[in-house]
């Protein structure tokens, strides 16, 4: 295998281009050619997730008529990947034509972690970062995917860094889409203990696989005056 | 009458919930004493894992069958000596129930502690038909005594302190204030023995019916179940159709798991067995056992194959004690018998209202999907629920403002992004025009529809940029115009 695919996702693109970047350097030093997804821009799960299935499949047959089965389609967010993986079967139940496409495709997604550590077999990048790290496994990474041990198998193998643990259980951090905007006060309040644990785990950097997490945390810190940073985990192994 | 799942008030109910802190710190400790008991004993249980597909087996074949099993449960029940009354709905199994005190000229019932009479509302139709009725459960008690419903399915009363309890036990109960929860379980246990011992009416749920003996099995902690269901004359226990199980042999798959993620217990302290009433030369025991087998909006979740799962329930309670939203918002929110996760899902099915904002009250993170011990997919439910509500204008439900405008907004979205190339020019040019009101990259107010947004948190200015070196287009067949 010498090349791969690259969705980086409309959030990353959008709001972490750091993190689109990390990805791309990463996987270069892995001697791996990227072709970067730019017909398709988003994934469609803001509204699968709510229930509007018909946009979302515009979407969706979209991204899917984007790859190409037999490359691998790496996605630097759990979340994004298990509505590929997992939710697209469900979209496109009745439609055998797009549902043969998008079983096709299944195998060949990996979420970024995933890539490396499953497909790649690699742990170790090469990788410095002289940070006390708390990781936040994000709830799609974690249960849609049951992607547990990679990203730390990852991060334990850099160099220089300090691993701490949250201790909450893996809880949410409360974003969950547009859970975050239409029960702004819930997701606050998930936020806010998300922080409290990040604050005495003693941490000074947070990382996680997905966008939207970080997205979130990175608000309620910032928005708190803190000055613990939030890195995406592409971001750390590309830190040298 | 039993409540229908709220509405607008969701919205009111949990913003006040959310802002009593200590109603979150009891919720907290409550439920995390909860979850590390489940841990251990799950750990070190290990055929655990495989009882729950044993389980998940035995429930799958059951409510495929259910129809066949109902019958034979029936049959079984009748020889037993029992009385068996199929309820379509919560007003028939509440005339009923009321029928048969009014028949033997019953005044005093005591009750275990049963949701599915919460459900139908059978309390205030015995009170409204002159009976005296006390819960004996612990938790049920003192909610009773606040005139309060349950805030959870397994621990009624997880929303009050020992110093809450205290409190009301002073006032209700006449007694001098005390925290001590020995203290308060004695005056407790005291008042509930003479009601047990004046009561001429039980009544309990049951958490398995056995069809192949007629065996009704209660589980609990506090041996008021026991009480309830042998000490009065007359014995009544209302029962879903989705608690019944072909085989005795199949009980104890159940069993190993039950307690196990419900309390953390290896097993509850009392596991009764009840055929049927007191036979002939028996010291005790009910004379009359009437058995009430409620449908009431089941039968149609049967026939939903995306919704049928969540009949495989085995009201554990442990969905609720790990939802992220739950442990913040509490049980009364939901304005539903059935909160949580799994009330989610069964309120609009058992009510036969809308689903409400119930089931978009959820950021699917699927915890209560890893916890479930008979492993039902419920944010896969969630997702269903929403799809139907969503695409169904006659059901459109009233969203807040700020809701509203994000779920519009999550629309145009998507058609937005059906062109990437116009959605990252958009990007771009959002990034110019914002920058300059952001203070290094984040803006703290943001106007409507992303004020929800910054309600909470800031909002970082999008900044898109293209690696032009690296970043090549990825599709080479053309195919999407």
């Amino acid at each position: 295998m010498d090349e791969v695919a690259l969705f980086p996702t409309c959030l990353a693109e959008e709001f972490f281009p750091e993190a689109r970047d990390a990805v791309l350097v990463v996987l270069e030093r892995l001697r791996l050619r990227v072709r970067v997804v730019r017909r398709a821009f988003c994934c469609g799960q803001p509204a699968f997730n709510e229930g509007f299935r018909a946009p979302a499949r515009d979407l969706a047959r979209r991204l899917v008529k984007s790859c190409e089965p037999g490359m691998p389609l790496v996605v630097p967010s759990g979340s994004c990947t298990s509505m590929i993986k997992v939710f697209y079967p469900e979209l496109f139940a009745d439609d055998p034509e797009m549902l043969a496409r998008v079983q096709a495709l299944r195998p060949w997604v990996f979420e970024f972690s995933q890539f490396l550590v499953d497909v790649l077999k690699v742990k170790y990048v090469g990788a410095r970062f002289e940070r006390t790290v708390a990781y936040h496994p994000s709830c799609h990474l974690l249960r849609e995917l049951k992607i547990r041990e990679q990203p730390r198998t990852l991060l334990s193998a850099v160099n220089g860094i300090r691993l701490v643990e949250l201790g909450d259980r893996d809880e949410c951090c409360g974003f969950g889409g547009l859970f975050s905007v239409k029960f702004p006060h819930i997701s606050g309040a998930m936020l806010g203990d998300k922080l409290a644990r990040i604050r005495a785990s003693g941490a000074n950097t947070v990382v996680a696989n997905d966008c939207g997490c970080l997205m979130q945390i990175r608000g309620g810190l910032h928005r708190a005056g803190d000055a613990i940073e939030t890195r995406h985990i592409a971001e750390v192994l590309a830190a040298r | 009458m039993a409540r229908s799942p709220a509405k607008a008030d969701f919205f009111e109910a949990s913003r006040k919930a959310v802002a009593d802190h200590e109603l979150h710190r009891k919720l907290q400790s409550a439920s995390d004493r909860h979850l590390d008991h489940v841990d251990e004993t799950r750990a070190e249980f290990p055929p655990f894992e495989s009882e729950r597909d044993t389980a998940r087996r035995i429930k799958e074949e059951s409510i495929a069958h259910l129809d066949e099993l109902l019958i034979e449960l029936r049959r079984r029940l009748e020889e037993n000596g029992c009385s068996v009354f199929f309820a379509a709905d919560a007003e028939q199994a509440r005339n009923y129930i009321v029928g048969v005190a009014k028949k033997n000229g019953l005044k005093r019932a005591v009750k275990g502690k049963s949701m599915t009479t919460e459900e139908i509302g059978l309390n205030r139709a015995l009170i409204e038909a002159g009976l005296e009725v006390t819960e004996t459960d612990l938790g049920e008690y003192i909610v009773q005594l606040r005139g309060e419903p349950p805030s959870h399915i397994i621990t009624p009363a997880i929303h009050l302190s020992k110093e809450d309890v205290g409190a009301l036990f002073a006032e209700k109960l006449q007694m001098p204030y005390t925290a001590e929860p020995e203290e308060l379980t004695a005056e407790a246990r005291k008042r509930l023995r003479s009601a047990f011992l004046g009561a001429d009416l039980g009544i309990t749920g049951a958490n398995f019916a056995i069809a192949e003996t007629g065996t009704l099995v209660v589980v609990e902690n506090e041996g008021n179940g026991r009480m309830s269901c042998t000490l009065p004359d007359t014995y009544v226990a209302v029962v879903g159709i989705e608690k019944v199980i072909p085989k005795l042999a199949d009980l104890s798959h159940f069993l190993e798991i039950l307690a196990r993620t419900a309390t953390g217990q290896k097993l509850t302290t009392y596991t009764n067995f009840i055929n049927g009433p007191r036979r002939a030369g028996e010291l005790d025991g009910p004379r009359e056992v009437h058995v009430v087998v409620l449908d009431g909006g089941r039968s149609a979740m049967l026939a939903d194959p995306v919704m049928r799962e969540a009949l495989y329930c085995i009201r554990c309670g442990a969905c609720l004690n790990v939802c992220p939203v739950y442990r913040r918002v509490g049980g009364h929110a939901y304005g539903s018998t059935y909160p949580g996760p799994i009330g989610s899902i069964v309120s609009p099915n058992l009510f036969g209202s809308a689903a409400g904002h119930l089931p978009f009250a959820s950021t699917l993170c699927g915890a209560c999907r890893d916890i479930c011990p008979v492993r039902i997919d419920i944010p896969r439910m969630l997702l269903h629920i929403r799809w139907k509500e969503s695409e169904d204008e006659t059901r459109a439900i009233p969203w807040p403002r700020g809701a509203a405008r994000a779920r519009s907004g999550v629309v145009r979205f998507a058609r937005l992004a059906r062109h990437p190339r116009v959605a990252r020019m958009l990007g771009r040019i959002a990034g110019a025009f914002l920058r300059p009101f952001a203070r290094d990259g984040f803006l703290r107010r943001m106007p409507p529809p992303f004020n929800n947004w910054t309600a909470v948190r800031d909002f970082p200015v999008p900044r898109p940029r293209v690696r032009r070196d690296t970043a090549q287009e990825a599709d080479s067949s053309g195919r999407v115009p």
